[in-house]
Parts: C-alpha cells; sequence; structure tokens
C-alpha cells in the first residue's frame, strides 16, 4: 500500500514534536526512519498507525484520507518498542487476538483461527511454541512472536517501533535477516524507527533521517553514505 | 614464575560466621521473629480469641440463639446489603478513576488524586455530618427527596452513601500503582489488532489488574461491613431498621447485654476472615496464571 504523508505536525502542549513533514512510501518498499531520540521518528510511526491524531496535515493510504480513521480501521500491523505482548495469554492466543477480535460475520471459525496461528509460527521459525507464556520467552522470540501478532490481522502495513532495541548485537542480526525475509515473502510495505543507522542502512530500501521533528534527508542508503545533504546527516553517520 | 614465599601469601582470617554473607547473624534473626510473633499474639490473636471465648462463654447456643432474635437478623442483613451495594459501585468508580488517572494526561489530575484519598484523612463522623448536612430533612434536597418518599437520612440510602464514602478509596489505591507501572502498551496493541475499548479492557486491561482489584474489593469489603463513625450519625441507630451489625453491637454492649454484644462481633470478625480466605483460596488455585502476571 502506498503511505503519503503530506505535511503532518504534531504538537503536545507547547513542545513540538513534529514540524509539517510530507513524505511518500511506495508501496512494498521497507524503509527506516532513522535518527537519535527526540527527533520524532516514533511519533511519526504512531501517527500512521493511529495512535496518536496529528495537530495538522493528511495521511493518505492508497490516494485515501486517513484524517480521523479509526486505529482499528487502520489494518496496521503495529509492533511495540517492548512488543506489549499480553501477559496473562499463551502465545498461541496472543497471534490469535486480532482474529478473535474480529466482528462476527468475519471471524474465521476456530479450525482456521488455528491453523493460521501454527502457519505463523512457521514463519517466524518458533513452532510448537504455541503453548508458553511471554514470560517464558527470550528477548529475540517475544520479538518475533509480536511480529506474528501483528501479521496475523492480514496487515495492509507492517510499522515496527524500534523493533531490535532492546536485544544483544547477535540475535539482532539474525532478526534483520527474518525482518527482510518477511518483508519480501509478504510484500508489505514496512516501516521501521531506528537510532542505529548500520540497522537503518542494511536492511531498509529507504532511509528517511530525522532530527528534531524534521525531515533531513530521504534516499535509498548508498545516496545517503555518498551524498549527505545536511551537517546534520554527515555528522550523525559519522558518529 | 617465582613461587611466593609463604608469608606473602593472604590467607582468610577464620571467621566463625555459619550464615551466609548477606544474611544476619542468628540472634538477629530469632529477636526479630519473636518481636513480630510477640505483637501478632498481643494486637491481633488475643483480641479475637477474647471476643470468640466472650461470645461463647455460655455456650454455643446461646451464642446462635442471640444472633437469631429479629433484631439482630435486621442488623445482620442490613450490614451485607449495604455491603453488597456500596462495594460493587466502588469498584466500578474506583476502576474508572484508576483509569482516568493512569492512561491519559490532564490537567487537574493531582487534584482528583488528592480527593480520592480524602475520605482516609477525614474523620467518618465528619463524613457522616456531611451527608446529613446535604441531604437532611432541613436542607433544600432532603427535604424535596423526603417530600417525594425517598428519605436518605434515617434510612438506608444515608448509611449507603456514608460507607460509599469511606471505602471509596480502597480499589483506586491498589489499582493506579499497579496500572502506572504496567503503562498503556498493550492496551494500545489491542486496539491496533482490532479490539474495540470494549473489548479491550475486558480482554487485556482487566485480567491485568484482577489481582490487584480483588483485593481492593475485599478490603473496601471488609471496611464497609465494618464501618462504625459515619454510619453511626446517618443511620439514626433505630433498631431492626437502620442499625448495622457494629452499631447493634454497641447498643448490645452498652445495655449489658455481652453475650448477644460478642456474638455479634464474633460474626463480624468472621465475615472478614471468609473474605480473606477467600483472596488466599484464590491465589493458590490461579498460582499459575499469578506466575505468568503478578501477585500482588
Amino acid at each position: 500500500m502506498h503511505i503519503e504523508i503530506d505535511g503532518i505536525a504534531k504538537t503536545f502542549g507547547r513542545t513540538v514534536a513534529l514540524h509539517p513533514v510530507s513524505l511518500s512510501i511506495p508501496s512494498g518498499a521497507l524503509v527506516a526512519l532513522l535518527g537519535p531520540s527526540g527527533s520524532g521518528k516514533t511519533t511519526l510511526l504512531r501517527i500512521l498507525g493511529g495512535l496518536e491524531e496529528a495537530t495538522q496535515g493528511r495521511v493518505l493510504f492508497d490516494g485515501v484520507d486517513t484524517t480521523g480513521m479509526r486505529v482499528q480501521d487502520r489494518r496496521a500491523g503495529f509492533v511495540f518498542q517492548h512488543y506489549a505482548l499480553f501477559r496473562h495469554m499463551t502465545v498461541f492466543e496472543n497471534i490469535a487476538y486480532g482474529l478473535r477480535a474480529r466482528p462476527r460475520a468475519i471471524r474465521p471459525p476456530q479450525a482456521e483461527i488455528a491453523r493460521r496461528v501454527n502457519r505463523l509460527l512457521d514463519l517466524i521459525q518458533l513452532p510448537g511454541i504455541g503453548g508458553r507464556y511471554p514470560s517464558q520467552l527470550s528477548g529475540g522470540q517475544r520479538q518475533r512472536v509480536a511480529l506474528a501478532r501483528a501479521l496475523a490481522i492480514e496487515p495492509r502495513m507492517l510499522l515496527l517501533d524500534e523493533p531490535f532495541g532492546a536485544l544483544d548485537a547477535k540475535v539482532r542480526r539474525e532478526l534483520r535477516q527474518g525482518l527482510r525475509h518477511i518483508h519480501d515473502s509478504t510484500g508489505l510495505t514496512t516501516v521501521f524507527v531506528t537510532h542505529d543507522q548500520d540497522e537503518a542502512m542494511e536492511l531498509a530500501d529507504l532511509v528517511v533521517v530525522m532530527s528534531m521533528g524534521r525531515i533531513e534527508q530521504v534516499g535509498k542508503p548508498a545516496e545517503i553514505r555518498a551524498r549527505p545533504r545536511t551537517a546534520f546527516v554527515q555528522e550523525f553517520l559519522t558518529a | 614464575m617465582t613461587v611466593a614465599s609463604p608469608h606473602l601469601l593472604w590467607t582468610p582470617p577464620r571467621f566463625r560466621a555459619r550464615t551466609g554473607p548477606t544474611e544476619e547473624p542468628r540472634w538477629v534473626r530469632i529477636l526479630l521473629t519473636a518481636i513480630v510473633l510477640a505483637v501478632l499474639a498481643v494486637l491481633l490473636l488475643a483480641p479475637l480469641a477474647a471476643v470468640l471465648a466472650e461470645a461463647l462463654g455460655q455456650g454455643w447456643r446461646v451464642a446462635l440463639a442471640s444472633l437469631g432474635e429479629h433484631d439482630a437478623r435486621a442488623a445482620i442483613r442490613l450490614t451485607l446489603t449495604v455491603a453488597a451495594i456500596a462495594v460493587p459501585l466502588n469498584a466500578v468508580f474506583g476502576i474508572a478513576a484508576a483509569w482516568l488517572i493512569t492512561k491519559y494526561h490532564w490537567r487537574g489530575k493531582a487534584l482528583l488524586l488528592t480527593l480520592i484519598d480524602l475520605p482516609f484523612s477525614v474523620s467518618p463522623v465528619v463524613a457522616g455530618l456531611c451527608v446529613v448536612l446535604l441531604f437532611g430533612a432541613h436542607s433544600a434536597l432532603g427535604g424535596w427527596l423526603v417530600a417525594h418518599g425517598f428519605p436518605v437520612v434515617f434510612a438506608v440510602p444515608g448509611i449507603v452513601l456514608a460507607t460509599m464514602f469511606i471505602t471509596f478509596p480502597f480499589v483506586a489505591r491498589e489499582l493506579v500503582p499497579l496500572m502506572t507501572e504496567q503503562g498503556k502498551a498493550e492496551e494500545e496493541a489491542a486496539l491496533t489488532l482490532g479490539a474495540s475499548g470494549w473489548r479491550m479492557f475486558l480482554t487485556v486491561t482487566l485480567p491485568k489488574i484482577r489481582w490487584a482489584l480483588l483485593y481492593g474489593v475485599l478490603l473496601s469489603n471488609a471496611r464497609a461491613m465494618g464501618e462504625f463513625g459515619a454510619v453511626a450519625v446517618v443511620s439514626g441507630k433505630i433498631r431492626g431498621q437502620t442499625a448495622t451489625m457494629p452499631i447493634m453491637i454497641e447498643m448490645l454492649y452498652n445495655e449489658y447485654l455481652s453475650v448477644a454484644a460478642f456474638s455479634m462481633a464474633a460474626l463480624l470478625a468472621m465475615l472478614a476472615l471468609v473474605t480473606l480466605g477467600l483472596k488466599t483460596a484464590l491465589e493458590w488455585r490461579h498460582a499459575d496464571q499469578l506466575a505468568a502476571t503478578a501477585r500482588h
């Protein structure tokens, strides 16, 4: 799905989190929002997911204005920074949650839900852990379960907030490959937030460098590396 | 490499410590245990035993018979009714207040937190007087209510209001710190997965807070059944009509009917113990879920 961000701005009280920013995300792209903390990248991601309301501007999904569209209706698969798995539910129930939450008319039958959950567990290469609770999983496993849960609703896009933030270096590298693989096999437009430039450069088709609530530069990783457009980008990349 | 000469090798002094390095000496532990047990015995167990002994002083038949009297039965019924109305309402208000405080940012949040604590700091007698002032026959509102056949003061509604005022903080106080710690990410996740607000509350929030909620409800239930001061002011102490168990106990005691007074007191204490026992039993039965979430 094509995402068009048109002059989106956000203020919290007197704090400006985002100055008006515009960005076009082509359908099927894997995009990184890269920047230090406080650069407004997470705020922008949450606006796309409908978890924050923009103060001004609009977001278009495939040309349709989403202003005022409820979170539930966006069908944005969201992976939270600390995964936000439902701690009192098993892995199976976590992944099935979105399917069970559907209105009766479009809710799949029990057997179909089980089939889909098991297929997703295979996709994240964790078959057989459906009966465990989130507290019994490692950080990397939790992250993959969160991804499967987001995929279960057959989303129109994937939004990930610092998906590898809380993991050690080795697991990070494995999971980057995992995300790339899932993106390539599903073809979903995917936006992830990161403060790690290596992660952004290695994984993304398109990197959006942000600072202080503004977009500094948008481009392919190689372009940005070769021709940093602002002093901030130059400095951020060499840091 | 040369071998160090013997006098340079550091040998640890030989302590007589039999306990681990982070543990207190044995005598400290024994002393602490003894103090706790002594305080428990004097402050909690002895009074309970005394009440029971006094109640059963003339045999359990006499004690039971005193509880079977008309006025005694009315008092028990009234106390249970008041608790049955006040506690669920306070549970709902407590959840709503905790939700407002922990999930949103808004002006006046600090004021609400202070207001919730008000019943802890205001004397129950003052709380009762406030109800009388607001709803008594001499106030505009009270006069209107009485004229329309719905008296509040010296009637059950007043007792319920006073009890609710006294027990308001318990549920909210239990929930606010827990819900603050849990944050709202899981709730947001439920919404992005398509759940309605109501479904999110039932399937995500409620299971996360249920043990704290249960604990708050049990505490407020115990307090609702035992409240004396505020109820004494608003009830008018009409025997058989507006006398709750604690008020009945006082009246019986003042009339030197000690078996009746202590039988009622023993029953009231028992009701509180039953609620505590219920909580323990529930915790024990759902130990696996508690391990997955958080024990209170």
